[in-house]
């Protein structure tokens, strides 16, 4: 009875569990093409499937607990320190491979990868307010709008719960710097939090929904969800904070015990191939590291608000640095004293 | 003098067998119930790892962690009022859910039991299969209905009543909705249950004697079903005191329970000691509240002859 | 006696609190079965009767991945737990009590009284340690989860069912010769047939509705179809999942069904 229930799915297209090799990715929720998946598969006879995780923290949580099967993972560039330093990575020498030459100039050699030993660029982008503008019609260039709702909003604002997101936002936005070990500026942020808390709606994500849904006003979120909140919500803006803003970058890397090692490498070569790359970024709405792929990119992303940087707006976005673990830890403090 | 070692040896030998068939499911349940949950205890007197996990050095920073917590800035040890305030939410939620669900469980037990036969057996399936249905499909199925552009909000502004969708998900009404929702069926079948025994000849009687509905009610119908009242109240609260799937759809990650406080240490949170803690804190407060059940429940048989 | 002016069984205002709340019961439900059929992308905007998510989940392979997943694991676990708490249920009733009774029937319902969460975060951290140990990824520590916390649904239908079961029909067996082993097999067995399906159908259910359990424990890629669903909730909502929840409705009708008629029959 199994059998034939399978054999009739495998029927209907199912994937083949006869592909020549397996490969396991752990990337962020909505954050995967399935074009990209299927060219692969098809490319190299490999099996992929890609479990989901929300958070840098959840990732790394659930790899250093071990026994997780999982063969890449996507960091971000503040938590990629954290997986070397750890010893959570293979040294797969990106750099080295075939496709490295696609990789753009900015983003060959970063402080938190120096050299790219580890890691391929995935997709970068910034955090930044998503307003549904029907609400409010006001100033969206400050994160003011999280910290201190305009009357409109209280009560309909949302706030991704990426802890170094949040309190870097929240250090810009009361006067300071990211991973300032200044403990007053860290009090101030902390208690500009604790303010702003009651009058946030949630804190989760999945606010594509929301916003088409109308059931959030505005949101501490990733431009990428911004644009995709807009196509389904025309009222829907995306605002570069004025006080200072983060900017971001996730890259692939190869898990220390994953088990598919050559499939992995392939995958992460494969990737760097501009019109690969392109499709990443036509599904996320992000931007990524890869020069060329451009021409391969869906023409709206080329011209959108949410992914090309306006020139008013570029001054005051900064690439994060990782804090060190002492003000990791003030981080982590600050971020239960709001999770309550 | 040997027929009685022959029947001590025969009583031996039943006592080994049932031991032996027993056991099986023992070693089961042990490896991954019961066993797990000593090394939970474990866990919750070790020292947290950097990143997750733990390193093998005994602390109590995990249990002091519960209660109490250390100001970052001043360095001040206070009341630890974001765990105590999220226990506080989880324990107000799950009584007023139980008490919401007895006040609806009730008369519906009360209802199937008093239909003729024949009816009977379809309102209790009617009854049986949301508890059968899967506890996501029922959040699912009520977040739907009270989101801003669902069924309530468009009815009540299609009707003119409001103009505005009222907010009323990732509230704590959402989540004591979504729970009483959800466990309404543990309540109502116990009660029917402990209702099925119930001779009516006693309420007729008691009408007899010129008794009005409510004493009727408070002094014959009420103690009989009372096991049944006690045992669908233990089922509602504590499956709804340690409940994650429902407090976190329909929370919106800012209203945490307990549930949520525990899974967040193993993921973000990256303190396992702190988690282990609070699940033995958790397991202690049901335990208490099973107590207090077999307790009463005990006290009910040894008071009606 | 004569005429009564109310009916004895009639309390004011119960019928109607009774008749809410089976409307609120399932029109949640309803509206979740409805809208499956929605012609339109939106979960709450209707545009039109339409099979499309019935389709999209059938041919969405993260769906059958996780659909196959579940039942292989509902159906291993069930027929473990049943086979153990069977054996446990023959151990544990109709027995003088002797030492450690109470403690056995304390372990075999623990997963009753413990709350999910707290056997979720217990298992995880025991799982972690053996597969770092180990490095075995396999289904087999799911099942095992599975198989533990649905003993106790076995057994508890199993139990009843032995408990109220008439002695004096194995007694006749013994009279007339029979081995324990046979008047197990030809008389006892068949009689407890109605709990042991009742309690395997519990377990089944029961095991293909986990989600919190499944959540922690799972290795890479094991979704299993309450896993899934959880995921997509968090993030794109389409009626895709209204369709998942409708078939698996359609089970749990099915099953009750079941457990309706086999309940009839009593001996």
């Amino acid at each position: 009875m199994k059998r034939m229930m399978i054999a009739a799915l495998l029927a209907t297209g199912a994937s083949p569990a006869l592909a020549a090799g397996e490969l396991n990715l752990f990337n962020w929720g909505n954050y995967t093409s399935p074009e990209l998946i299927e060219k692969f598969e098809k490319e190299f006879d490999v099996e992929v499937t890609v479990t989901d995780y929300d958070s840098n923290d959840t990732a790394l949580a659930k790899v250093k607990a071990g026994g997780h099967g999982y063969d890449i993972v996507v960091p971000s560039a503040t938590h990629m320190p954290i997986w070397i330093a750890e010893g959570l990575l293979i040294e797969s020498r990106p750099d080295e491979m075939e496709n490295f030459r696609h990789v753009a100039e900015e983003w060959r050699d970063p402080d938190w990868d120096p050299g790219r030993r580890y890691s391929v660029p995935w997709q970068w982008g910034s955090v930044g307010v998503i307003v549904d503008t029907s609400l409010y019609d006001g100033d969206i260039d400050t994160s003011g709008i999280v910290f201190d709702p305009p009357e409109a909003l209280v009560g309909k604002v949302n706030v991704a719960p990426e802890m170094n997101d949040v309190i870097n936002s929240a250090l810009y936005y009361v006067g300071g710097e990211p991973c300032t070990t200044d403990k007053a500026m860290l009090k101030k942020a902390r208690d500009v939090l604790v303010e702003a808390k009651p009058k946030w709606l949630s804190m989760d994500y999945g606010v594509i929904e929301k916003f088409a849904g109308r059931d959030l006003g505005a949101s501490l979120y990733w431009n990428g969800a911004a644009f995709r909140s807009r196509e389904k919500n025309e009222d829907v803006r995306f605002g570069y904070p004025k006080e200072g803003y983060a900017l971001w970058m996730d890259s692939a890397a190869i898990i220390k015990d994953a088990k598919n090692v050559d499939n992995a490498r392939a995958f992460l070569d494969f990737i760097m191939i501009p019109e690969n790359a392109a499709m990443i970024s036509a599904f996320a709405r992000y931007a990524n590291g890869i020069a060329g792929s451009e021409e391969f990119m869906p023409e709206d992303m080329l011209n959108a608000p949410e992914v090309m940087i306006p020139e008013e707006h570029a001054a005051a976005g900064h690439f994060i640095e990782t804090c060190s673990p002492a003000v990791q830890k003030l981080y982590t403090a600050i971020w239960t004293d709001i999770q309550k | 003098m040997s027929a009685r070692t022959e029947a001590e040896t025969a009583i031996a030998r039943e006592v080994r067998r049932s031991r032996l068939l027993t056991l099986p499911a023992l070693v089961v349940l042990f490896l991954a119930a019961s066993g797990p949950l000593v090394v939970v205890l474990v866990y919750s007197f070790l020292t947290a790892g950097d990143y997750g996990g733990v390193t093998w050095r005994f602390s109590t920073e995990g249990w002091q962690a519960v209660f109490l917590e250390r100001d970052i800035f001043d360095d001040t040890v206070s009341i630890a009022d974001a765990h105590l305030s999220i226990l506080w939410r989880s324990l107000r939620l799950s009584l007023m859910t139980t008490l919401l669900a007895l006040a609806l469980g009730f008369p519906t037990a009360y209802f199937i039991a008093t239909q003729p036969e024949k009816t009977r057996n379809l309102w209790l399936f009617l009854i049986t299969i949301p508890f059968w249905t899967n506890l996501l499909i029922r959040t699912f199925a009520i977040m739907e209905v009270i989101r801003n552009r669902g069924i309530v909000n468009t009815a009540l502004m299609k009707l003119g009543v409001i103009s505005e969708p009222i907010q009323m998900l990732y509230t704590d009404f959402s989540i004591l909705l979504g729970m009483t929702y959800v466990y309404l069926p543990l309540m109502v079948l116990p009660i029917y249950a402990s209702m099925e025994k119930l001779d009516f000849r006693l309420v007729e009687a008691g009408y007899d004697l010129y008794a009005t509905r409510w004493r009727v009610l408070r002094r014959i119908i009420l103690p009989i079903v009372k096991p049944g009242l006690i045992a669908g109240s233990i089922l509602v609260f504590v499956p709804s005191l340690g409940a994650y799937v429902t407090p976190r759809v329909l929370g919106g990650g800012k209203n945490l329970m307990l549930g949520n406080l525990i899974e967040l240490q193993f993921g973000q949170g990256r303190n396992w000691p702190l988690g282990s803690a609070l699940a033995i804190t958790l397991l202690v407060i049901v335990m208490v509240a099973l107590l207090f059940y077999v307790r009463t429940a005990q006290k009910e048989g040894g008071g009606h002859g | 006696m004569a005429d009564r002016p109310f009916a004895i069984k009639r309390q004011p205002g119960f019928a109607t609190i009774a008749m809410v709340c089976f409307l609120m019961l399932y029109a949640p439900i309803l509206t979740l079965v409805a809208y499956s059929f929605n012609a339109g992308s939106s979960i709450a905007v209707w545009e039109g009767f339409s099979w499309r998510w019935y389709a999209a989940a059938w041919q969405n392979e993260l769906v059958q991945d996780a659909a196959i997943r579940s039942l292989v694991v509902a159906v291993c676990a069930s027929f473990f737990a049943t086979v153990l708490a069977t054996m446990a249920a023959l151990g544990t009733t109709r027995t003088r009590p002797y030492r450690g009774l109470t403690a056995t029937y304390a372990v075999i319902n623990q997963p009753l009284m413990v709350p999910e969460i707290v056997t979720a975060v217990a298992l995880l951290i025991v799982f972690a340690v053996f597969k770092q140990a180990t490095g075995y990824t396999g289904l087999g520590l799911l099942i095992l989860a599975h198989t533990a916390f649905c003993i106790p649904f076995a057994y508890l239908p199993i139990r009843a069912r032995l408990e109220g079961m008439n002695l004096s029909l194995e007694t006749a067996a013994a009279d007339l010769y029979a081995t324990p082993w046979m008047a197990f097999r030809r008389v006892t067995l068949p009689l407890m047939g109605p709990g042991i399906v009742a309690g395997a159908m519990l377990a089944f259910v029961i095991s293909l509705d986990d989600v919190v359990i499944t959540e922690f424990v799972k290795s890479a890629g094991q979704e299993t179809l309450p896993t899934y669903m959880l995921g997509q909730l968090r993030r794109s909502i389409t009626p895709e999942i209204n369709a998942i929840s409708t078939a698996l409705l359609a089970i749990s009708i099915a099953m009750v069904t079941i457990f309706f008629f086999l309940n009839r029959k009593k001996m």
